[in-house]
């Protein structure tokens, strides 16, 4: 059972019943081609060190873990740490996957990459490895998102990346998945995808958990260090689930260790709007895998709400699903409101100015906390930093900047 | 195997006719007009439909039929209603296939393996689901199987040799070769080379090979036909229904589109 949980998923993707490769003819050799070369550089000595010298020196890695004694204290429970992936170069622990995905399609000998992004952390990260490694960079992001993250739009276009709108469907993540998707197909001989979450067809599930495992190794070593012990809980926001699995999956075998995957409730699961896919969705195939995802009863994929562009997505990597349903970890949610007040509160307690996805996790982390003995430990993933998201907490508080 | 699909090929294949597959959007631009257009694109010279199921995320279409898709659902066409329309259209059209062509997760929700049942039994003749590869259907392909219902399937340029061998073992009814890397509706200035893979194709299967994705018009419609048993069009046609404002207008262009193809699929000689 142990050693199943972290050996997933098998050659063809699966974990369990979920994940895959539910995509077009047209992808399937490419899809091939990437698991070959995945699977040989990720054992190649030299991949492997320039990766580690990059996340080193460039990335900034090891992210510290911080005990966050005052948002500890006004919790009154458990002690609040923190693994503080917003110190990450560009500011969020999307970094780590398009680090490595950026250097396996150097060495795949691929001249452009695209992306897609929702809250345009993964934009950057991406336009920011493409820069480095002199690749060109296309960007696909919606226009709803374009509009709520705007500084991070203007940062891609420093970086040299063409960031395209996308107006269909909801104009969100999801679109802008469908849209790199159909460029990938249109471009598919000399372009790298570099998706920005643990869904998508095989292998991207798994490797992208593998580039953001890092968290989850450094956080479970630097815990024994600080407290000879390993946290009780483990908390953090899931969109797509890439900072979240990254976190769990080296403590998947430590049977104490709780897991809590916090999904955006947005406006409350019972008004609909929300993107809480896990909590409220059901099994189904979107984006080239089988997951839990929010449709409607004809399966047409449902608009979804979050006031975190970052988690505004109807669907959710494969490994959660069956994590899920197996029950190692535990998936809840947490409100627009409830989520904007850990925003405020972590920023004012403890000088940290959190992204609005990574305060999901903290309202959650402070709810659980307060329910737990003070001897107990809580560890949350903060994904990333709230710069980005200024300019949306101002327009709700009615503010123009 | 399907009677309906494999009679159609057989007839053509004796008299050297060229099929004709035309491929609209099921309910755009309105959902009762979709019959009789279907009638209409028969009666000018259509010998196999292929049926489009309305999806929110069409992730291997361009924007004609994205935007065809949006319209469909916004007038609130399922799958269920799709099977509906093709009920219908049996009502005086015994003969003539008809495909559905669509992605998963409607077929999912349906119930994966109620559908094709429930097909077959509406006169649905053959299924091609565009995300969904051989090695995924599972229960799905059995199911198809046992209610008569032809799998179809798609090879790509970018298909390999030992791929193209492995979809010929479990492919029904004829093969859908992709003539060109993108999306439906994609413009290109030449046509692609066909010749060499769809003598690969046909290395390893019988089955007729239909060619599809970027053909536009008769002139197009013929150079393709030069090397495929059928051809395919899609999104220049649905760009023109979209035009329609009534169901005669739409049926008329229909017509006006399919006939001119025909009479050129005729007279290459
Ligand atoms: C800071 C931050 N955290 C979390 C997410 C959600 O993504 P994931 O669930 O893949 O970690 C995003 C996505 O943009 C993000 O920017």
């Amino acid at each position: 059972m142990n050693d199943e949980r972290q050996s997933q998923p098998d050659s063809r993707g699966h974990f369990g019943e979920f994940g895959g490769s539910f995509v077009s003819e047209t992808l399937m050799h490419a899809l091939d081609e990437l698991r070959e070369a995945y699977g040989r550089w990720r054992l190649d000595d030299e991949f492997v060190q320039r990766m580690d010298t990059d996340l080193a020196h460039y990335v900034g890695r090891p992210s510290p873990i911080y005990y966050a004694q005052r948002y500890s204290e006004a919790a009154g429970g458990a002690k609040i740490y923190l693994k503080r992936e917003d110190l990450n170069h560009t500011g969020a622990h999307k970094i780590n996957n398009t680090m490595g995905q950026g250097l396996l399609a150097h060495y795949m000998g691929k001249q452009r990459v695209i992306a897609e992004t929702g809250a345009g952390q993964h934009g950057v990260a991406t336009a920011t490895v493409a820069a480095r490694l002199d690749q060109s960079c296309r960007v696909y992001m919606g226009d709803v998102d374009i509009h709520r993250q705007a500084i991070n739009v203007f940062r891609m276009r420093l970086l040299g990346a063409e960031v395209s709108g996308v107006s269909s469907g909801s104009a969100t993540l999801k679109d802008a998945l469908n849209e790199a998707m159909r460029d990938w197909v249109t471009n598919i001989d000399d372009t790298f995808y570099i998706i920005g979450t643990v869904a998508g067809p095989h292998p991207y599930p798994e490797m992208v958990r593998d580039f953001n495992a890092v968290v989850g190794r450094e956080a479970r070593r630097q815990m024994l260090q600080l407290c000879d012990q390993l946290p009780d809980a483990l908390v953090a926001c899931v969109g797509g689930g890439s900072n979240a699995i990254g976190l769990f999956h080296p403590f998947l075998n430590d049977e104490d260790v709780k897991m809590f995957g916090v999904e955006a409730a947005g406006r409350g699961l019972e008004t609909g709007e929300h993107a809480a896919s896990l909590c409220a969705g059901r099994p189904g195939i979107l984006h080239g895998c089988r997951t839990y995802l929010l449709d409607d009863n004809a399966g047409q994929i449902r608009h979804t709400h979050s006031v975190s562009a970052g988690l505004d997505y109807p669907g959710v990597g494969p490994e959660h699903a069956w994590l899920k349903d197996s029950g190692r970890a535990d998936y809840v949610s947490v409100t627009d409101e409830e989520a904007l007040q850990a925003f405020h509160q972590l920023t004012r307690l403890e000088g940290i100015m959190p992204a609005l996805e990574s305060s999901h996790a903290l309202a959650y982390g402070f709810k659980l906390a307060a329910s737990m003995r003070p001897d107990q430990r809580v560890l949350i993933n903060l994904s990333g930093r709230g710069d980005k998201d200024v300019q949306t907490v101002a327009e709700i508080e009615g503010l123009s900047l | 195997m399907n009677q309906r699909i494999s009679a159609r090929f057989d007839t053509a294949r004796q008299s050297g006719r060229k099929l004709l597959i035309p491929f609209i959007t099921a309910g755009d631009p309105d959902p009762a007009w979709t019959v009789p257009v279907m009638h209409a694109l028969v009666s000018a010279g259509a010998d196999l439909l292929e049926l489009g199921v309305p999806f929110s995320d069409p992730m291997a279409d361009g924007p004609v039929i994205q935007l065809a898709s949006e319209r469909a659902i916004e007038k609130n066409v399922t799958l269920g209603g799709v099977l509906d329309m093709v009920r219908l259209f049996r009502q005086t059209d015994s003969d003539t296939p008809v495909v559905l062509m669509g992605y998963m997760n409607p077929v999912e929700r349906y119930g994966r393996t109620r559908f094709p049942a429930d097909a077959a039994d509406a006169g649905v003749d053959g299924l091609l689901l565009v995300d969904c590869p051989p090695v995924e259907r599972d229960d799905l392909g059995s199911a198809m199987d046992e209610a008569g219902l032809d799998g179809i399937c798609l090879v790509a340029p970018t298909t390999t040799r030992d791929r193209v061998k492995d979809i010929a073992g479990v492919a029904r009814g004829f093969i859908y070769y992709v003539s060109l890397k993108g999306i439906t509706g994609a413009g290109q200035l030449e046509l692609p080379e066909l010749s060499e893979p769809v003598k690969q194709i046909r290395e390893f299967s019988d089955l007729p090979v239909a060619v599809g994705f970027g053909i536009k018009n008769a002139e197009t419609a013929v150079k393709v036909a030069v090397h495929a048993d059928a051809v395919v069009i899609g999104s220049a046609l649905v760009e023109a229904l979209a035009e329609a404002e009534s169901s005669a207008q739409a049926c008329a262009l229909a017509t006006a589109f399919v006939a001119p193809v025909r009479e050129s699929l005729d007279n290459m000689g």
